[in-house]
This record gives structure tokens, sequence and C-alpha cells, in this order.
């Protein structure tokens, strides 16, 4: 079921009512319901998948909460006999115990992540050595489906049981319970990741209809359909035009495909996490934000603590900060301190580690060289700039510029370059082919296109031109006004009869303009495939 | 703590890291200070600094820094 489908909102129209008839204390349970109907209905196998990693976390949270209780117990009886040596020599024992149940349900929720994700990948990569080596050999690809939000889901189960074995929170009892954190099913379509003390609470507690609540969400829904509906499957088809015949459309083409290519991105993704958390609002529970006007990010640090901020700090919590302090990353940061001084030395060990995490992430997207590259790009981007940061520090000391608005604007079109460009990975899914059509905007000297009607029609009439260029910058100008406070907020604030006259306006917009019908295809979102 | 002091002037001479407040809340610290930190202080003070304890609060002030190695230093 898209999220852009007649059945989903059937689907939901359904859930809302029942949802606030039923008694309260039964609505986790209608969630938990609801979430593998919906599983269901995508794909019946699907089910076997999340059940499992379900059930291995919570064992595997459970006892290794059993052992610190245990342990707790055991230091206290003995609080007055133990010496300090046999007090740490009795927790190591009990934190390897919680570390073999670690590691294992680890490897089995990693390992089926890998299994399902990445087979195809490494025999296309084996095959492709076959055949540069010379043999007639070829491995036979495996069919296997790749449940819809696996690596959603896994992360979030994964996120759950370190906060666990790191003794942040307490295990959950009930594996209903969890199920539901696991599987509600607004977040598998394309996350956000969301963390076991954020969602849990609110997830689990008893709501009440809240008018004002209701409004809102339904209120984030229409304008995470208008992003979805009439930005981002609008402009997708120009960008397949381009992207579909790189040989036909280089040059300028190529830059209007990159940018092209970021609203739709941007809209997609945004539009996608609107519609979830508008459905969870409505419901009466709260998602933590995925994104913070990420156009505006002044470089690649700011863009990435703005963009997929649940998936960035998933990373950095769970696997930079893990592997920074972990015994190889600190003897190579020891030794390269002696070897190389204090300047190099220090910056070695957090290169390293940042590139790994990048190339993590990279594979996190998706199973092919195209996203490892992209992974590593921005890895790469991310150290220069940190490395030339002494540098910038002395054109500000020279020409006092920042925070300046001329200054503070072009920060903002540099990073929106950059990041535009680095996705190019992302869009045409070859990375030869990037390089090539990268290079292509500054040596095919085609900018007459530009200016040539027919030819920049890409797909697109006129009419829909008109309504990108209306619908961008309705986009572009609410994020920028999301410094003065939300939206809703100051919708809020004007008079019933015109607020609702504004909702109705957008919904017909949505009708009237969205992507669909002769000509369009309601797609998926992007991040699914993810 | 004027070792720690430091080795955070090592990383932000211009900061103020006695009286200095909020360093990773304001942005002053980030992920990349934050792991070259614990790596300085593995090797100065031959204390661990687990990924379970980088947390703002546990960065945000020298002074909260010292405490974290001391608690460290001492379990």
């Amino acid at each position: 079921m898209l999220f852009t489908s007649y059945e989903f909102w059937g689907f939901i129209a359904c859930l809302f009512l029942l949802y606030y008839l039923i008694p309260r204390k039964y609505q986790w349970v209608m969630l938990l319901a609801a979430s593998y109907i919906f599983y269901f209905l995508a794909h019946p196998t699907y089910l076997i998948y999340i059940s499992v990693t379900t059930m291995t976390t919570f064992y595997a949270a459970m006892r290794i909460g059993q052992l610190l209780n245990v342990q707790k117990a055991h230091l206290e009886i003995n609080k007055e006999t133990f010496s300090k040596e046999e007090k740490q020599g009795y927790k190591s024992s009990v934190r390897k115990k919680q570390r073999k149940w670690f590691i294992a349900c680890l490897l089995i929720n990693f390992g089926i992540l890998a299994f399902l994700k990445y087979t195809n990948f490494t025999i296309a990569n084996i095959n492709s050595l076959l055949s540069v080596l010379g043999t007639g050999e070829r491995l036979t690809f495996m069919n296997v489906i790749l449940p819809m939000g696996i690596s959603f889901y896994t992360f979030q189960a994964m996120g759950y049981l370190i906060d666990v074995y790191q003794g942040k929170i307490k295990p959950e009892k009930s594996i209903f319970r969890f199920a539901l954190f696991v599987s509600f099913f607004p977040q598998l379509v394309q996350g956000p990741i969301s963390r076991f003390n954020d969602l849990s609470a609110t997830l689990y507690e008893e709501h009440r209809f809240d008018f004002k609540e209701v409004s809102y969400g339904f209120q984030r829904i229409l304008w995470g359909l208008f992003k979805k509906l009439v930005i981002a499957d609008r402009i997708l088809v120009a960008v397949n035009t381009i992207i579909k015949e790189p040989d036909e459309y280089n040059g300028v083409f190529v830059f209007v495909g990159m940018m092209f290519y970021a609203i739709q991105l941007y809209a997609d993704f945004t539009g996608g996490i609107d519609i979830t958390i508008g459905i969870a609002e409505v419901l009466g529970i709260r998602i933590k934000e995925n994104f913070n006007a990420p156009f505006l990010a002044k470089n690649i640090t700011d863009y990435w603590r703005r963009w997929h901020i649940t998936m960035g700090t998933w990373f950095r919590d769970y696997l930079f900060y893990p592997l920074s302090v972990s015994g190889p990353i600190l003897n190579l940061s020891r030794w390269s301190r002696r070897r190389l001084g204090d300047g190099l030395g220090r910056k070695i060990p957090v290169y390293l580690t940042t590139l790994i995490v990048w190339f993590a992430t990279g594979l996190w997207h998706g199973s092919s060289w195209n996203f490892i590259a992209w992974g590593l790009t921005n890895g790469i981007v991310i150290i220069i700039s940190q490395a030339f940061e002494p540098l910038y520090a002395r054109f500000h000391n020279k020409f006092p510029v920042k925070g300046k608005p001329l200054y503070s604007a072009f920060e903002v079109i540099r990073t929106v370059l950059l990041m535009s460009a680095i996705r190019m990975f992302d869009c045409y899914r070859d990375v030869p082919l990037t390089f090539r059509m990268f290079g292509s905007m500054f040596t095919t000297g085609n900018f007459s296109a530009l200016f040539d009607r027919e030819v920049m029609k890409l797909g697109l009439s006129g009419a829909d031109y008109i309504v990108l260029a209306a619908a961008t910058v309705i986009l572009i100008a609410s994020g920028i006004r999301r410094k003065e406070g939300s939206m809703r907020d100051r919708l809020e604030k004007i008079p019933a009869r015109r607020r609702y006259l504004m909702i109705y306006l957008l919904g017909v917009i949505i009708l009237l303009f969205g992507a669909y019908g002769v000509g369009y295809d309601a797609t998926q979102f992007i991040y699914n495939q993810f | 703590m004027n070792e720690l002091i430091s080795i955070l002037n090592g990383l932000h001479p211009d900061v103020d890291f006695a009286e200095a407040e909020g360093l990773v809340d304001n942005g002053v610290l980030d992920s990349f200070d934050i792991i070259s930190l614990v790596a300085e202080i593995d090797s100065e003070f031959d204390v661990r600094i687990p990924a379970e304890e980088i947390l703002p609060e546990n960065f945000n002030s020298a002074k909260a820094l010292y405490e974290l190695i001391t608690r460290l230093g001492d379990n």
C-alpha cells in the first residue's frame, strides 16, 4: 500500500475511527494489529523477518537486563565482603555474559539484513572478478525478497539493544509492546529511525481525542502530500528524462537534472516524513523530527545535522563513537601521534573512523557501488572541510564576513551545489557514468539549450513548470519562515474561517495539481528502497 | 584540571575552557573534537572513556569532563 494510494487512506480512516472508539487501554494493541496487517498486505513473508528481529532483540535485551539485575543484587549482598578487585572481577564476568547475548543478537539481525540486501551485490562482484580472471564460471543470483523498511526497523531495534547493553535504558517487559516499537507502521515505509526513549512512552500511553492535535496531524499530512504529489512526482518526469538518456542530455542538462533531483529528493523524503509524523500525530503519537531546513545548511557538517537527523545520529552514537573509543583506534591514535606528531597524528584516526562510518552509511543506503561512492565522497568532503578549518579561521580573522547576509547566502548556495553534486551518484546509479556526466557539465558548451523551450520541456508541459515553480517557491519560503515558528502555529492564530479555507485550498491544490492520472504513475518514496 | 584545560586549548585556543559552559550544546565541541579528546585523555590520563559516556552532559564543560575522568579513574 503506497502512502499515496486510496487503499492506504481507507485503512487510515478505519484505524482512526476504531482507535478513538475502543477503550483507550487497548489503543496500542490496535496499533500493533494495524502495523502487522499493513506489513502483511505489503507481503506476507515480510512478517517472518520482522518477527525474527523482534523476538531475538527482545529476548537478548531481556537477558542482558536480567544479568544486570542479578549483578546488582549479588553486589548488594556482598558489599561488605567483596574487595575492590573481587567486585571488578565479578562485574567483568557478568559483562562477558552480557556481551555474548549482545553480539549474538547483533550478528543475527545484521546478518539477516546483510544476507537479504547484499548477497546479490556480492555475487555480482565475484562474477565481475571471475570475468576479469577469464574463467567461464559464474555464480547464480539468489531470488531474495528485501522486506520493506528492513534497514529502518533493523537499525531501530539494534539501537534499542545497544541502549540496553550500555545501560541507558531498561529492557521492555512486554514482547507485544516491543513488537509495536519495531513495527509501528507509519515508520516502516521510510523511517525515521526512532529511539526507544523517545518513542515508547508516547506509543504506549492512552490517547484522548484532541481536536487540535488531530487537526495539526491532518495539516501535516496534507503538507506532505503536497510535497510528494505536486512537486516530487511531477519533477520526477524531467529527472527521469535526463538520466535515462545521458548521451543526449549532457552538459547543461546534467546541471538541470542535478538541481531537479535535489528538489525531487527533498520533496519526496521530507514529504514522506511529514505524512509519517502527521499520521502519528492524528493518533496522538509524537515522532521526533528528521529534518531541520537542510537547504539552509552552511557547510556539509551542518547539512548532516539537518538532513535525515535520526540516521545521522544513529551512525554517530552507535558506530562513530564506539569505533573511535575502540582499542584498535586508540592504539592507532597513540602510534600516529608518536610517529607523526600531535597535529597530523591526532587527525589520522579521526579521518579513518570518518571514512569507515561513511562507507557504512553508503552501504546502508543501497547494495551498489554508487552508494558506496556517495558515502565515501561525503566522508572525504567532511575530512577536507575539517582539515581546512585553520585556513578558514585565518580567512575569517582577516576578513570579518561571517554572519554577513551576502556571505551567508554564499555559504548556503555553496552547500546546496556541493550536496546536489554528490547526490549525482544516487541519481545516475553508476559510478563511471556519474563522473562522465559531472565532467560534461564543464566540457559541453550547450548552454543555449537552456533557452530552447522545446528542448527544455523534458517531458513536462509549460503548465507543469508553472506549478513546479510556484510550489517550489512555497516550499522554500515555508522552510525559511520556520525560524519564526511552526507553520501550523501561525495558521492557528488566524481566524478559523480563513484557516479552514486555506486548508481546503491546499487539499484542492493537491487534488488538482497532484501528479497522477494519465502520464503519471504514483511512485513509492525514494527512501523506501533503502 | 590544568592538564585537561591545556588539552582543550590545543583544540580551540580561543575558548576560555575554565569558564565556558554548554560546549556541546553551543557547538563549540563537535564530534571530531570529542573523539580527539577521548584519545588524548586515554593517553594523558590513562582513562578510557566508553562510548556510553559520550553524552553532551559529560562534555559540556571542562569541569563536567574532569568529573567524568575522575569517576572513571576511580572505578
